[in-house]
């Protein structure tokens, strides 16, 4: 899918000596390799200091499973909603791209909306993210997915706007396919931390 | 307001940093001065700090590393004369707290500030020229990093005037970095300059990894790379896998002392080995992309000026990628006495100790390329013998540190002192010069003058066996690091001995200094109109000298190792006559300074709690990266015409006698070609 695109933008700027969106799509890979690296060191804190709770909540006393579960759902159907805009791009449908990145969005927004909901929760109950290295593992380790998400969402309007005012040109094709990569990578962040935070948390 | 800023936050009654201070006000006042009086802030502006040239880019790392180099030695000569003092009990002439701060700032300065930009300047300036490309794979991010990372320098030195540095080691170690006992603004200034540089420094990682990856040019195989590329693209590696855990981890600190959590904290669960253990896990790579480049310089010099290939090419990158691997998996020999357990430490002491086997298998490589060579004593080479002697025996006292059982008796005490200068000294400082050397004439169009550079090494290697042998021999009396005074009076003729030794390491720094003004001086005699001064092996020198903005007029083919030199050989070949073509290149751009910019007043505001000024720099930070990414007008198409009127006049230079102005003239073309 990804090499059909880069394919076309680079067939279409025919003074390109080199495949300059392929390096660009490449470079963001790169990139998204060291914020795994970021993501990594915060799931090895998470890990080493789960079990300092200092008397307060262990992880089977504050997480909600179904909650969660539901917030996974959202950011799942928003991968599946970003495939579907980048195959629009693909064939040429500008109105579908953006159409689908809308939808995108609202999923992304709901998930946004539904964490701080949870961290508001906590807090408000007096399991805020000074209370034990448990806490503050977890609110950083989630929270750090979260203000990516949030990126993504601000980054998803930046393009909603470039499309209607520049449309599908050889600078705002690559920024989708990086934007689509930096979607799903959080996807999968995502998982690792329902696997690894909540269900191994509560079961 | 002001947040915890108030009046009382400037030191004025500390009349040292005072002096520094008004010597520094002075000597920037006399800057700004010149610059406005030959009304060159336009040209700075336009040509320098907008340009997204990665040769200039180089050339601006190096002029603010040396300048910090300055501010670190100065740190260190300040130390030196303490100790030479402070024997017997005596107080010597800086009080514990200020000495605490000078320890620090010297480490935080000299690695992050100087050996940092020094090796990132290095590969700025070579890197796409080896490769035969015309610059980088993100030109604009290429700009922003050098910003991001100057704005930190800034940051920094401020913290010598309004507030006060920290006093916790360079690294910061938990708890001690925590606020419950840094309660001052030391700290962070630490966390927030190290975090706006480490990310400039990983967009670098991510830059270089791609440019070297994907922009070499037709015919240059991964192993028909330079050496200096091959090691520039492990240590970009590193810098890629590595610096994120840093800016993670100083970001788990930032959430400690702002927010009050818990993750080093003695209470609430927080758990300070940890923090030691992040640190060093991004640590001790940072070591490794410091000398992997400074061993792809050597290797180079060598080889150029020995007139002979690189004796094993192959092991030598198979070594450097050994030693890549292999530093990721060696860090907990910082922290053997933290009681991990006996097999743990005897994994990562082994582990360490074979990492001296790919560093034996380069030494060997340099000394059989000079074998049969006819080694040429240029000060370039020199340097490259210094370091192979002095870096051995630093790799051999580390390999001693690596025994658990020996570093039990060793750890913090002036053994690991000398050990490390032993191999940063030896192996990154004498690195950087014999490259600043090689290359100059390639960023300049003139070469340095032998006689200087020969002295500055002698100065720099005599200097550092005076004044690092001494900790050595102290180290088994007893002596621990970071003391500011002690008891056992017998230890002063070794501490006197060892501020002679840096005070010849000083001398050595005006030889370079004194080198600049004299081949600036006499930069016509030294004129480089060839482009290939050393009679050199690698792409570089085959363009001209300064080498032209798009770097080759035509993408050159490489079909072997040291493709340039086999090239020369064939001088009987036909000459390319291929039409020149247009050239595409990127245009200068403002928005790397100002994001850059608006990064360091977030920065300030941040470590004095001035939360609308945060508010301000984090906006603008977003607006202007926003501005950018709406502006299409990013790029521009050099003619043909313009290409072979600058290469038509390389060629006139090369042949026609030593011209009288021949540099001015061409800059002005440049200044012409790029508006």
């Amino acid at each position: 899918m990804a090499t059909d695109t880069l394919h076309h933008g680079a067939t279409s700027e025919p003074h390109e000596h080199h495949d300059a969106s392929g390096t660009k799509v490449f470079g963001f890979w790169v990139y998204l390799m060291s914020d795994l690296v970021i993501f990594g060191s915060l799931f090895a804190t998470y890990a080493v200091l789960m079990k300092g709770t200092a008397g307060g909540p262990t992880a089977a006393d504050i997480f909600e499973l179904p909650f969660v579960l539901v917030e996974t759902f959202l950011l799942l159907f928003s991968s599946f909603t970003f495939g579907m805009g980048v195959l629009a791009m693909n064939a040429e449908r500008i109105g579908q791209v953006k159409a689908w990145l809308a939808i995108t969005f609202l999923l992304g927004a709901a998930f946004v909306g539904m964490e701080v909901y949870e961290f508001q929760h906590l807090i408000h109950q007096g399991y805020g993210p000074d209370q034990s290295a448990f806490l503050s593992s977890f609110f950083t380790l989630v929270g750090t997915h979260g203000l990516h998400v949030t990126v993504g969402l601000v980054w998803i309007l930046v393009m909603l706007v470039q499309l209607s005012t520049k449309g599908l040109t050889p600078m705002t094709r690559p920024r989708i396919l990086c934007l689509s990569l930096f979607w799903h990578f959080l996807d999968i962040v995502w998982i690792c931390v329902f696997s690894f935070v909540y269900l191994m948390g509560v079961l | 307001m002001f947040g915890k800023l108030t009046l009382e936050s400037i030191p004025y009654h500390e009349p040292i940093i005072m002096i520094v201070a008004a010597m520094m006000a002075i000597g920037g006042a006399a800057l700004i001065g010149a610059l406005t009086y030959y009304r060159k802030w336009g040209w700075l502006w336009s040509e320098w700090f907008t340009s997204v040239d990665h040769k200039k880019l180089g050339i601006m790392y190096f002029v603010v590393a040396l300048v910090m180099l300055l501010r670190g030695f100065a740190d260190a000569i300040m130390m030196r004369t303490q100790l030479a003092m402070a024997a017997g009990g005596a107080a010597g002439y800086l009080p514990p707290e200020h000495y605490d701060q000078i320890f620090t700032a010297h480490g935080v300065i000299m690695i992050f500030f100087v050996a940092m930009p020094m090796v990132i300047g290095l590969m700025n300036l070579v890197v796409p020229l080896q490769i035969g490309a015309r610059d980088v794979a993100f030109p604009f991010l290429n700009n922003l990093s050098f910003w991001l990372f100057a704005v930190s320098a800034i940051l920094v030195n401020i913290s010598l005037v309004v507030g006060e540095f920290a006093k916790t080691g360079w690294l910061a170690y938990a708890p001690l970095s925590g606020i419950e006992f840094s309660p001052g603004v030391g700290v962070d200034y630490w966390i927030w300059a190290l975090q706006i540089s480490g990310i400039g420094t990983t967009l670098t990682g991510i830059n270089f990894f791609v440019t070297i990856l994907k922009m070499r040019t037709k015919g240059m195989t991964m192993f028909r790379m330079p050496i200096f590329t091959w090691t520039s693209l492990c240590a970009n590696v590193l810098i890629i896998a590595s610096f994120p855990i840093l800016t993670a981890t100083i970001a788990l600190l930032t959430l400690d002392r702002y927010f009050g959590m818990h993750f080093f904290t003695n209470d609430f669960g927080g758990n300070m080995m940890m923090y030691v253990n992040l640190i060093w896990a991004w640590g001790h790579p940072e070591v490794y992309i410091l000398i992997l480049p400074a061993f792809g310089v050597f290797s180079e010099v060598i080889a150029t000026f020995a007139r002979k290939r690189l004796f094993g090419y192959t092991t030598m990158v198979w070594a450097t990628v050994a030693i890549t691997l292999l530093s990721f998996i060696v860090w907990l020999h910082h922290f053997f006495t933290m009681g991990a357990g006996a097999n743990v430490n005897a994994f990562f002491g082994i582990m360490t100790m074979i990492i001296a086997i790919p560093t034996g298998v380069k030494v060997f490589n340099w000394l059989f390329t000079i074998f049969r060579g006819s080694l040429e004593l240029t000060s370039p080479v020199l340097w490259t013998l210094g370091f192979i002697i002095t870096f051995t025996l630093g790799g051999m006292t580390g390999v001693m540190l690596a025994l658990p059982a020996a570093n039990f008796v060793l750890h913090n005490s002036l053994f690991v002192i000398a050990h490390f200068h032993n191999v940063i000294i030896g192996g990154v400082v004498f690195g950087m010069m014999a490259g600043l050397t090689y290359w100059f004439p390639k960023a300049f169009g003139f070469t340095l003058s032998e006689k200087w550079g020969k002295r500055s090494f002698w100065c720099w290697f005599i200097g550092f066996y005076v004044a690092f042998m001494p900790l050595y021999v102290l180290s088994f009396f007893g002596a621990v690091r970071r003391m500011q005074s002690y008891a056992n009076p017998e230890w002063q003729s070794w501490m006197i001995l060892a501020w002679v030794g840096a005070v010849i390491i000083m001398m050595g720094i005006a030889c370079t200094i004194i080198q600049f003004w004299v081949s600036i001086r006499d930069r016509k005699l030294n004129a480089d109109v060839t482009g290939d001064p050393w009679d050199g092996r690698t792409l570089e020198w085959s363009t001209s000298s300064p080498a032209p903005f798009y770097n080759f007029a035509r993408l050159p083919e490489v079909g072997d190792i040291d493709s340039f030199w086999s090239q020369k050989q064939r001088s009987n070949e036909q000459l390319d006559e291929a039409p020149y073509t247009d050239i595409h290149m990127p245009r200068n751009t403002v928005a790397g300074p100002i994001i850059s910019l608006f990064a360091l007043v977030l920065g300030f505001a941040l470590v004095w709690h001035i939360w609308w000024l945060a508010a301000v720099g984090a906006l603008g930070v977003v607006i202007s990266f926003l501005a950018r990414v709406f502006n299409d007008d990013i790029d521009y198409y050099v003619p043909a015409a313009e290409v072979e009127r600058i290469e038509r006049e390389h060629q006139q230079r090369k042949t026609a006698p030593p011209a009288s102005d021949s540099t001015d003239s061409k800059q002005t073309n440049y200044a012409e070609a790029r508006a």
